[in-house]
């Protein structure tokens, strides 16, 4: 097991490597930090903005290999070199880190666990009007984009707002100037809508698997063996259904986190949320080589570790799987 | 035979009924909707910016005078033509890909899904982000196979995973024993067994598309203006609410109903192409 | 005393397919009453609505009593609470019926606490006292084991523990050996014995073999097309059936002791449910039928002496003139007699296998995958096919039977040793020799329904072979396959799905026949078909090989159909053969012990014969092939050597044999030190 594991961290190691090199070299070759300077009033001396752009590692008239070379150098010491202001990547990446992965944890661990939840509720209740009502509500925040829940959370906040008088918040992470417990009720305040935001798709994505799989459990033997010994449906279901169900639903843990990811960066941006997700936009925008480079190699090693932790939970759900 | 059985089936699903009806009259919206409307989408009417829908502009202007139901339907078309185009392609991709790897095994199969992994490693909207400003000024094919280009790699592997069960099947060895080459077995009688799930995945890959290019175009890197999507129309209009709610409702209901009907209509295909699944 | 009575039972599925038409019968305390009957014949269906596990949508009608207690009806709650406690039940496939995650202990004390107000704890005891009492060796470690490291046979076992945990008056066991080897059958079989002895419940045994029941049931019950069709004692029904169709089942059986006969089938198919014919369901494959026969469905009713009941019209006129199957089907033409055929020196060597071996890594885990150990599929065989010769390859799943037929199908160099086919030598063929040689040599699978592109129609399933060969007239050459193995010309524009399992199966003979091969290659050809269907497949078998002089590989796990078709056989045990000679001498003197505990386990359908016959029960299930036992691979389980002394024993243990010619006959060699030379008693095989 010991070696198994260790090899696979290498080829994992090895993919994100490769991966974050391709992302930096995509992003070296297709951004252009120099146009930042150009364009200034009053001009800058293309002397003084060569200068400034090769301290930064940005420098486009040097080859792209020996800027990789240099940025790889950073790497590997742990410094993911400086964006176009000249500022320090770690630092802004550690300020944004912990953003993204707040919402990041709690959409994974609410997502997956109310869908599993209400998947399996609507298995129970299958062709009851309970069972029709979550697979329409389902069906229907499947179709809608993040981008587009979350302005209508907006609109609909506002008009809550307006309507009750309530102060749901809708714009950053906390309201400046509090502290203390005012200070976590309004951080809590504000993690409501880009939670919701964030969370609705995964829990219909993740009912709608678990139903299913749920159902196709049903028709099989071992549920048929279970109510044989004398269990009523709802607990053969309940026992046996769901517990072997939840196999194949965590199989689809690894895929979907790519969609969270991506649905993370509209949620920040909306939102406004200062996440890595925003940075990449305004990054990306921002002809920001280096800054680009980072981000990706968070989403590589994110998208790896939700992979690994996919596979632990399979391996801890189905002994068929597992090697002794 | 077997065709009309599935759409007989098909049809007795209520919600693939709704989900046909409801992207037949999309599609008439689109292509038809837009000779019935008073203002063409590039016509720019100087008298009203930002106009609440009226009995002339029936969903209002946008802030440089544009009718929001010709922009709109304009819109709509481009989603669509890039939807279907993205799904053909990437499904295509998916099946030669995942059926060469699972057939011929050895090298090539490591090789591809070694490929595949490192594709899905980086969700696909960071790279294309990354490389669509160099697009700016191309045309919106090459972004078309852009998206494709990233979206094959789940369905390959399905493709691969079934593949591998298929080609222990009987009819599969009977065929290697008869020695027929690998490239003709696949075409023969891969492809065509697995074509339920293929005709399920390019539907489901239509929806995806369509959201992914909206979700994209939403931030600047998807259609380039003067061309317009539903992503760029939602983006223009999202900093207008609330307040100036039609231009970004509009477009949104469309996007909506678009991606609703045609899931609608993959679901049911699985229910009359699966019949063992339940869903 | 009578604990389970069925009363006119009817069970329709949604789209009016009715399954189960009027089926009644009562089941006394400690009696075994076996339900007989082919796929589709609504035996299943029965049990399950007896235990009221039908899916829902299906409609129910007529009283099921048990103790008197209406079952039928009975609310859902009640039903709950009988379920395991009063009736058990055994399913055919030990593998899914028990869930995957759960450990075998756990799903056995989860049965015992349902019913019993008893701990966690001591629910687990009872759970490894009743894996030990089904004869589970260290039932206190195997409880915390998972059902995917049980063997087949074992977790039938565990079925059976779980089953009677509860102590019911009823079990009702569907197909519980259908999915096991003959070894292990039998020794599953046993344990339902001592499971009845123990909880002294009444037993409905549900099975589509009639040999599985002849030993075990008082009563039989025959049932055709979802209707009860002949109830009577176990020897009433087997030695004097009054209908036609069990007359006709018991005909079409190979038979160990009648081997050379020539195996009467029943015509045609069993009607859909979806459309019954008019009058009786059997008429239009009944040899006896006359016009009365369409006029409605005959009524089960009492004939001749005793409790026997049929369902025939004319059941007191076979009862009078006492008929039998072989008297009133029409027994088909033997093949044309043969060239009087050379002696088997002088004639050509179709295939030559020498010192064939293919190993497997053995990967474990299907996401931590990784390499465990490797399995010894094929280790080492030998053996030759003259021209004209059907040689039987037998033994039980993982003997490596099949791995066998894939090294010689694949026309490639194998890991180690030659096969040699039509004189070529597979390692050192060219790619088109290669191509050249496929024509030569082909293949019939076992699953007439895997083996058929489901997306091609017959005709082009044909043509394929036709084309890649670049035969000219393939239409005409496809109509004439068709006619070849008894299907119509017009076939060849429907799918394979539009026809049964028996004309599937002649559709893949007519595809390996497409390019006019030497030698055929044949995986289990009949064993997913019917008995009645199997016995026109096996005829046909016969009659083209003779017509167009093939040579056949005939692998199989069923010893009575090997008898019957093979001219020589070879056993296989662990991937090395155990014994190999010509049919009669292997059949009738056994050497290896091994082959004479196959034997002895084969049902007979013969009540008498099974009642009295000796058992070689085998020890244990059979090892991995991926760590067999040093020197002799039967030496684990061999019941010779238990009788052997320390000294000779060792040999088993340090020696490997190999296959030595037996001194008295001339095709006979077995891998045993100490082979028996003595005829095997007779009522092991008869």
């Amino acid at each position: 097991m010991g070696a198994y594991l260790l090899k696979r961290l290498v080829s994992n190691v090895l993919l994100v490597a490769i991966a974050a090199s391709m992302a930096y070299f995509l992003a070296a070759t297709s951004l252009n930090p120099r146009a930042k300077y150009e364009g200034r009033q009053p001009p800058v001396a293309e002397a003084v903005i060569d200068s400034t752009l090769d301290d930064y590692n940005l420098n486009d008239k040097k080859p792209v290999f020996e800027r990789y070379v240099t940025w790889v150098s950073g790497v590997v010491t742990g410094d993911l070199g400086k964006t176009w202001q000249g500022k320090s990547v770690n630092d802004e990446m550690g300020r944004r880190i912990g953003v993204s992965l707040r919402l990041l944890l709690i959409g994974t661990v609410l997502g997956s666990g109310i869908g599993v939840a209400v998947g399996a509720f609507a298995a129970i209740r299958q062709y009851r009007v309970s069972d029709r009502v979550i697979g329409v509500a389902a069906f229907v925040i499947m179709a809608v984009p993040v981008f587009v829940m979350a302005k209508m959370l907006t609109i609909g906040a506002v008009g809550m707002n307006e309507l009750l008088g309530t102060k749901l918040e809708y714009t950053g992470e906390y309201t400046p100037g509090l502290s203390g417990w005012d200070q976590t009720l309004s951080r809590l305040n504000h993690l409501i809508l880009p939670t919701i935001s964030l969370c609705l798709g995964q829990i219909a994505f993740y009912s709608r698997i678990q139903r299913n799989m749920m159902l196709d459990v049903l028709g099989q033997d071992f549920v048929r063996t279970a109510r044989a010994k004398g269990l009523s449906r709802k607990a053969a279901l309940l026992k046996h259904a769901l517990r072997t169900a939840l196999v194949p639903a965590a199989t689809y843990f690894a895929f979907t986190f790519g969609t969270l990811l991506t649905g993370a960066i509209f949620t920040e941006k909306i939102f406004g949320w200062n996440g890595m997700g925003a940075w990449l936009v305004d990054s990306i925008q921002q002809n920001d080589t280096n800054a680009v480079a980072a981000v990706n190699l968070f989403a590589a090693v994110c998208v790896l570790f939700a992979g690994l932790l996919s596979d632990f939970i399979v391996a801890a759900l189905d002994p068929r799987v597992r090697v002794s | 035979m077997r065709s009309k059985v599935v759409f007989a089936r098909m049809l007795r699903n209520r919600q693939t009924r709704y989900g046909l009806i409801a992207l037949l009259v999309l599609l008439l919206l689109a292509y038809v909707g837009p000779f019935f409307g008073p203002h063409d989408w590039l016509e720019k009417d100087f008298a009203a910016f930002m106009e609440p829908p009226s009995a002339d502009h029936w969903w209002g202007t946008t802030q440089i005078g544009q009718d929001v139901y010709a922009v709109a339907l304009h819109g709509m078309q481009k989603s669509i033509v890039i939807g279907f185009l993205v799904a053909l392609i990437s499904t295509g991709l998916a099946a030669l890909v995942g059926a060469s790897a699972g057939y011929f095994g050895g090298w090539l199969d490591k090789a591809l899904m070694w490929g595949a992994d490192l594709l899905l490693v980086l969700p696909s909207f960071l790279i294309i982000a990354i490389v669509s400003p160099n697009l700016r000024g191309g045309s919106w094919l090459w972004f078309v196979l852009l998206l494709a280009a990233f979206s094959w790699m789940i369905t390959s592997r399905v493709v691969r995973s079934m593949t591998l069960s298929l080609r222990e099947r009987e009819y599969i060895l009977a065929a290697r024993y008869m020695g027929i080459p690998g490239w003709k077995i696949i075409i023969r009688h891969v492809v065509p067994n697995l074509s339920s799930l293929l005709i399920i995945d390019a539907t489901l890959n239509v929806s995806a598309a369509i959201i992914g290019e909206a979700g994209l175009s939403f931030f600047g890197f998807g259609v380039q203006p003067p061309d317009v999507s539903l992503g760029t129309l939602i983006a223009a209009g999202s900093d207008k609410v609330p307040g100036y709610s039609w231009l970004f409702l509009f477009p949104s209901g469309l996007l909506v109903l678009l991606v609703l009907s045609v899931n609608l209509i993959g679901d049911g295909l699985r229910d009359a192409l699966d019949p063992g699944s339940n869903s | 005393m009578t604990i389970l009575e069925v009363n006119d039972l009817n069970v329709t599925f949604r789209g009016g397919i009715k399954a189960v038409r009027g089926v009644s019968y009562q089941l006394a305390r400690g009696e075994v009453l076996g339900i007989v009957g082919e796929s589709g014949s609504g035996k299943s269906v029965t049990s399950l609505a007896v235990m009221g596990l039908l899916p829902e949508g299906a409609e129910i009608s007529g009283s099921v009593k048990l103790h008197g207690q209406e079952l039928i009806g009975m609310p859902e709650e009640e039903l709950t609470r009988l379920r395991g406690k009063s009736i058990g039940m055994i399913f055919q496939d030990p593998l899914s019926a028990f869930t995957p995650v759960y450990t075998i202990g756990a799903q056995i004390a989860e049965a015992v606490r349902i019913h019993q107000k008893v701990g966690k704890d001591k629910a687990a005891k009872r759970a490894v006292e009743l894996l030990d009492l089904v004869g589970i060796p260290h039932p206190d470690v195997r409880a915390k084991a998972f059902p995917h490291e049980f063997s087949g046979g074992m977790r039938q076992r565990a079925m059976i523990a779980m089953a009677i945990a509860n102590d019911p008056d009823v079990l009702i066991c569907d197909e519980p050996t259908t999915a096991l080897d003959v070894t292990i059958q039998a020794q599953v079989l046993e344990v339902l014995k001592t499971a009845q002895r123990e909880t002294g419940a009444g037993i409905v045994m549900i099975t589509h073999d009639l040999g599985v029941v002849a030993g075990l049931a008082d009563r039989v019950l025959v049932m055709y097309a979802g209707r009860p069709v002949e109830l009577g004692g176990v020897d009433e029904i087997y030695y004097r059936p009054r209908m036609p169709y069990t007359m006709g089942l018991l005909a079409s059986i190979p038979r160990m002791d009648r081997p050379s006969a020539r195996l009467i089938p029943i015509e045609g198919n069993p009607p859909s449910p979806a459309a019954l014919p008019p009058g009786c369901p059997f008429a239009p494959r009944c040899p006896m039928k006359v016009d009365a026969c369409d006029d409605g469905e005959p009524e089960l009713e009492p004939v001749g002496p005793g409790s026997r009941r049929a369902a025939c019209i004319r059941a007191h006129e076979i009862e009078l003139k006492n008929l039998d199957g072989a008297t009133i089907y029409p027994v088909p033409e033997p093949p044309a007699e043969t060239e009087a055929s050379r002696p088997r020196a002088e004639r050509e060597t179709v295939l030559k296998v020498e010192d064939l071996i293919r190993h497997y890594p053995l990967m474990k885990g299907a996401v931590f995958k990784r390499r465990v150990g490797t399995v010894h599929a094929v280790d080492g065989i030998s053996f030759d096919i003259a021209e004209g010769e059907t040689l039987g390859l037998v033994g039980e799943s993982g003997c490596g039977k099949t791995t066998t037929l894939q090294q010689i199908m694949q026309l490639e160099a194998p890991q180690d040793g030659t096969v040699v086919v039509l004189g070529k030598d597979s390692a050192k063929l060219g790619r088109g020799e290669r191509t050249a040689l496929r024509r030569d040599l082909q293949i019939v699978f076992q699953d007439p329904m895997a083996a058929l592109d489901p997306r091609m129609p017959v005709g082009d399933i044909l043509a394929e072979p036709l084309r890649a060969h670049g035969r000219k007239d393939v239409p005409a050459r496809v109509a004439e396959l068709l006619t070849l193995v008894g299907l119509e010309p017009s076939h060849a524009e429907r799918y394979p799905q539009n026809f049964s399992g028996g004309q599937r199966q002649r559709i893949g003979i007519a595809r390996a026949l497409a390019l006019e091969p030497k030698l055929i290659v044949l995986d289990e050809p009949v064993s997913a078909l019917d008995v009645s269907i199997q016995a026109g497949v096996i005829n046909l078998l016969e009659d083209l090989k003779v017509k167009l002089g093939l040579s056949y590989l005939f692998v199989a796990h069923d010893l009575s159909v090997v008898r019957h078709i093979a001219d020589r056989v070879a056993v296989m045990y662990l991937g090395k053969i155990a014994e190999i000679g010509a049919v009669e001498e292997v059949y009738a003197r056994p050497a290896h012990p091994y082959t004479r505990a196959l034997l002895s386990a084969i049902p007979l359908p013969d009540p008498n014969l099974e009642r009295s016959r000796e058992r070689i029960l085998l020890e244990g299930d059979l090892p991995s092939p991926a760590s067999p036992p040093s020197a002799c691979r039967f030496r684990t389980r061999c019941p010779k050597r238990a009788r052997l002394s320390a000294e000779d024993a060792r040999r088993c243990d340090t020696e490997e044999p190999i296959v030595t010619r037996l001194a008295p006959a001339a095709d006979h060699g077995a891998a045993c030190h100490y082979p028996e030379v003595t005829e095997v008693p007779e009522t092991a095989v008869s």
